[in-house]
């Protein structure tokens, strides 16, 4: 069942699970490892949630005149979707559980450098989720996760104001883990390792963590004003009090767009650790893979205006933004190429890690090419706010990061657990989350280009033989989702033992006991070779 | 009338069939990568599978040339389609001179239209086919987006200013009009048809509709009932002959048209932008003025500069 290298063996007697027991040596704990489990129980859970809002819209979507609900809790559900998957899933998946997990592994340090901001960042993310869930339970929201003004300033009668307190207090919390892991990298790098040997996860991971920086604080600010016009009527996006409504736009994509890019980075990052181990080569061209993480973290944030070609700005601000959005997809398809030209004479096995990044390559590449259907201004005119846009982000962010994300969770399991997860209930969930989702997103591609405009609740009955296959399809998606829940949790406690290195993988964290102890490594570990060394034994 | 039970999507607009030829370009390069790269993937896989526990491959560094290659190649592509795309929005960016001009009011959940020769209707848009027809567009409260998807265009629908968007239909017949940009609980159900009709039909619809006055004629009530005469029929204020199109000095110094733009902002807000020459005597008329009212005493201040001999260079539209 298991393709694990290492034979079997016991765990080893004391590692960071167990050395101790009882709530308070969690929630009060200063183990980067242990804050990831935080952060990945949190997610979950919100993940489940924002899934379950996405179902029971799928579900109304079946009849072109709503199967389930009225128009007005329908408007809730995307919204709640939109804002809990990527304030409260995608933004700390691999960036908070992943990354908090493995960043000290992968630099042979014992921990982040500020340990305790580490945990008070997860406090933060979880008080920004409490009063998003009580925006939620006390009626929820219904602007949409752009909150446009004046709906969300002047006119919705939702619950505005916690939900963009909500997500100002979240912000704060990828700011400090971002922070933390800039210093981490740069201060904290067992010696020998070099910035030209560290693993493309954490090329990406920096990256990221400058664009939660520069980024956050922007969408602070403008939940802030969004709030101060709200609340206090401070003139300053609805024209009826002297104010701007485009302003906020730029405010907010200023923000969103390189927002985008932080949920996508982390995946790529995964994806360049997947090919590598499961092709047992070093990557392809791996400083052109490097330095196209930096490339892209610095013009996402230039690209903004194409999120407003339709909305009356300039015509000349339109070519500016639509020359920068096509700029960003050369170093996307730079990392596209040389992970593509990894599997060239690899040697290559199918785990289930290695279906997932397979799977973001071919889906990501789908998702980057209908991006320039959008940049190219004209297309736009027309494709612009309907299902064929929904459709292309969903096919970044669902088949990008979400991909990436499971296909790091299975890849680093034994890693973070000791034990190993059912190869044969992965492989077919795999399967599934793949045809799945294509069967959800594809059919709105044509939706889109037939001019089916997104967040509708109702829709001409023409459209609606499309919207049951992309209905379909979410539910074999959701099967696809829920049965990893199982198995990874049953395999917590009942999976074979994995050893320190099941996949035979090159990397710091592989060279530790799985689980690894809480100091990480024994003996700090000296580093006298590249990243992805499979040439040398 | 009843549903279309078929989307009709035709290319119904001169747009539209420019539009299409790019985006079967741009479909041309997303076959031709997502095959290339899911068939590399595929064969890869096959072919270089793992065929021992122990087995390692050769080790490639990379290769400059092939980089090269694969950065070249996107990079011309992509300024292939930049250049088209931006050069056909660029030259249909602007309305040709001749268009017909029909006023659009967003407001929730609804769109009301105004035509200048009076007729007004609720969600549908009847216009004649081969004419060049300019929208201009406000919105009573939040953003909204008037999109034909049958024409390829829409444009958002802004509170507190005017934009436009302009077609050429090419087919007669109903097609769907959405509102695009979510603007609250009815967001789904601020819907409607354009109608295009030939020129004859065109013409008939509107004289058979309800008798109603043209947009400046109501503009031209209004602009008694609004008291606008007690100053600008008596020297307080500029008189409206000839003022449409023309240029006037404000007091910050700087020098503007009077437009569309104008006039509604200096309705509303006259004290950003007082006339060199005058008192500052103009009250706000914030709150007491629908859209539409602003539109039709533009319309009517339009008319005076049409009529009048000063007004040459006036009613470009």
């Amino acid at each position: 069942m298991s393709t694990a290298l290492a034979e079997i063996e016991a765990l080893p007697p004391v590692h960071y699970l167990n050395v101790s027991y009882g709530w308070r040596s969690w929630l009060f704990t200063t183990d980067h490892k242990r804050i990831a489990w935080l952060y990945l129980a949190a997610i979950t859970f919100f993940f489940f949630v924002g899934g379950m809002a996405a179902t029971l819209m799928r579900l109304n979507l079946i009849e072109p005149q709503g199967a389930l609900v009225e128009p007005s809790t329908y408007n809730k559900l995307f919204t709640l979707h939109g804002l809990i998957m990527i304030f409260f899933f995608l933004a700390p998946s691999i960036p908070a559980v992943l990354g908090n997990f493995l960043i000290p592994l992968m630099i042979g340090a014992r921990d982040v450098a500020f340990p305790r901001l580490n945990l008070l960042s997860w406090y933060i993310f979880m008080l920004g989720g409490f009063v998003f869930l009580y925006c939620t339970l006390s009626g929820g929201v219904d602007t949409g996760w752009t909150f446009y003004t004046p709906l969300s300033t002047t006119y919705a009668n939702s619950n505005v104001m916690s939900a963009a307190m909500g997500v100002f207090i979240s912000g704060f919390s990828s700011i400090l883990t971002g922070l933390n892991f800039i210093v981490t990298i740069h201060k904290m790098r067992a010696p020998g390792l070099t910035w030209f040997r560290l693993p493309l996860f954490l090329w990406s991971i920096y990256a990221t963590s400058v664009i939660f920086i520069l980024a956050m604080p922007v969408i602070a600010m403008t939940m802030v004003l969004l709030m101060l016009e709200r609340f206090l009527h401070v003139g300053i996006f609805d024209p009826a009090l002297g104010g701007d409504p485009i302003l906020f736009q730029h405010l907010f994509w200023f923000f969103g767009h390189p927002e985008v890019y932080v949920l996508v980075l982390p995946a790529m990052g995964v994806v360049s650790e997947l090919i590598a181990t499961f092709s047992r080569k070093r990557v392809f061209g791996y400083g052109f893979v490097a330095f196209s993480s930096v490339a892209i973290a610095f013009l996402s944030f230039l690209v903004w205006g194409h999120h407003m070609f339709v909305s009356g700005q300039s015509i000349y601000a339109g070519l500016i933004f639509s020359a920068f959005s096509f700029m960003v997809a050369i170093p996307s398809a730079i990392k596209v190429f040389n992970w593509t030209a990894t599997l060239y004479k690899g040697s290559i096995s199918y785990d289930t890690p290695m279906l997932y990044a397979l799977g973001f390559i071919g889906l990501f590449t789908m998702g980057g090419l209908t991006g320039l259907f959008l940049a190219s201004i004209a297309i736009d005119v027309h494709v612009h706010d309907t299902y064929f846009l929904v459709a292309h982000f969903h096919f970044i962010m669902v088949g990008g990061a979400v991909m990436g994300y499971l296909g790091g969770i299975h890849y680093w399991w034994p890693k973070m657990t000791g034990r190993m997860y059912p190869e044969g209930w992965a492989r077919l969930a795999a399967l599934l989350v793949f045809t799945g989702f294509i069967l959800t997103f594809g059919p709105q591609f044509i939706l889109g280009y037939l001019g089916m405009p997104r967040r509708y609740a109702v829709y001409p009955p023409e459209f609606q033989v499309l919207n049951v296959m992309s209905s379909a399809g979410a539910s074999i998606l959701a099967i696809g989702y829920v049965i990893p829940l199982i198995y990874l949790i049953w395999s917590a406690r009942y999976g074979p033992i994995a050893g320190p290195n099941p996949w035979g993988a090159k990397g710091l964290e592989w060279t530790t006991a799985s689980p690894p102890p809480t100091e990480n490594f024994e003996v700090i570990p000296i580093v006298t070779e590249e990243a992805y060394a499979y040439g040398k034994r | 009338m009843s549903p279309e039970s078929s989307v009709n999507f035709s290319q119904a607009s001169s747009w539209a069939a420019q539009w299409q030829h790019l985006f079967y370009f741009l479909m041309g390069i997303f076959v031709f990568f997502s095959v290339l790269i899911f068939g590399l993937i595929f064969f890869f896989a096959i072919k270089y599978r793992r065929r021992s526990k122990d087995e390692i491959p050769p080790q490639i560094e990379g290769n400059l040339a092939l980089e090269i290659i694969w950065t070249v190649i996107p990079a011309g592509l992509c300024v292939v389609m930049f250049v088209w795309a931006s050069g056909l929005f660029f030259r249909n960016s602007r309305p040709p001179a001749a268009s017909n001009e029909i006023f659009v009011i967003g407001q929730q959940w609804m769109w009301k239209v105004q035509h200048p020769e009076g007729i007004q209707e609720i969600d549908e848009l009847h216009v004649p086919v081969g004419v060049p027809i300019k929208l201009t567009m406000t919105s009573q409260d939040v953003i909204h987006d008037f999109g034909i998807p049958a024409f390829r265009i829409k444009k958002d629908v802004l509170p507190g200013q005017y934009t436009s968007e302009w077609f050429t239909a090419t087919k007669t017949g109903r097609f769907h009009l959405f509102c695009d940009q979510y603007c609250g609980t009815g967001h789904s159900a601020m819907i409607g048809w354009v109608i295009v009709m030939t020129t004859t039909d065109y013409a008939r619809w509107l004289s058979g509709g309800v008798a109603s006055r043209s947009m400046s004629d109501v503009g031209a009530e209004l602009y008694v009932r609004y008291g606008c005469d007690t100053c600008h029929s008596r020297g307080k204020g500029p008189p409206f002959a000839g003022l449409y199109g023309s240029f006037v000095k404000l007091t910050t110094g700087q020098t503007v048209i009077v437009d569309d733009a104008y006039i509604r902002n200096y309705i509303l807000t006259p004290s950003s932008q007082r006339v060199v020459g005058y008192a500052p005597v103009m009250p706000t008329f914030q709150g007491q003025l629908e859209e539409e009212q602003i539109l039709q005493l533009t319309a009517y201040i339009k008319s005076l500069a049409k009529t009048e001999s000063q007004g040459r260079e006036a009613a470009k539209q």
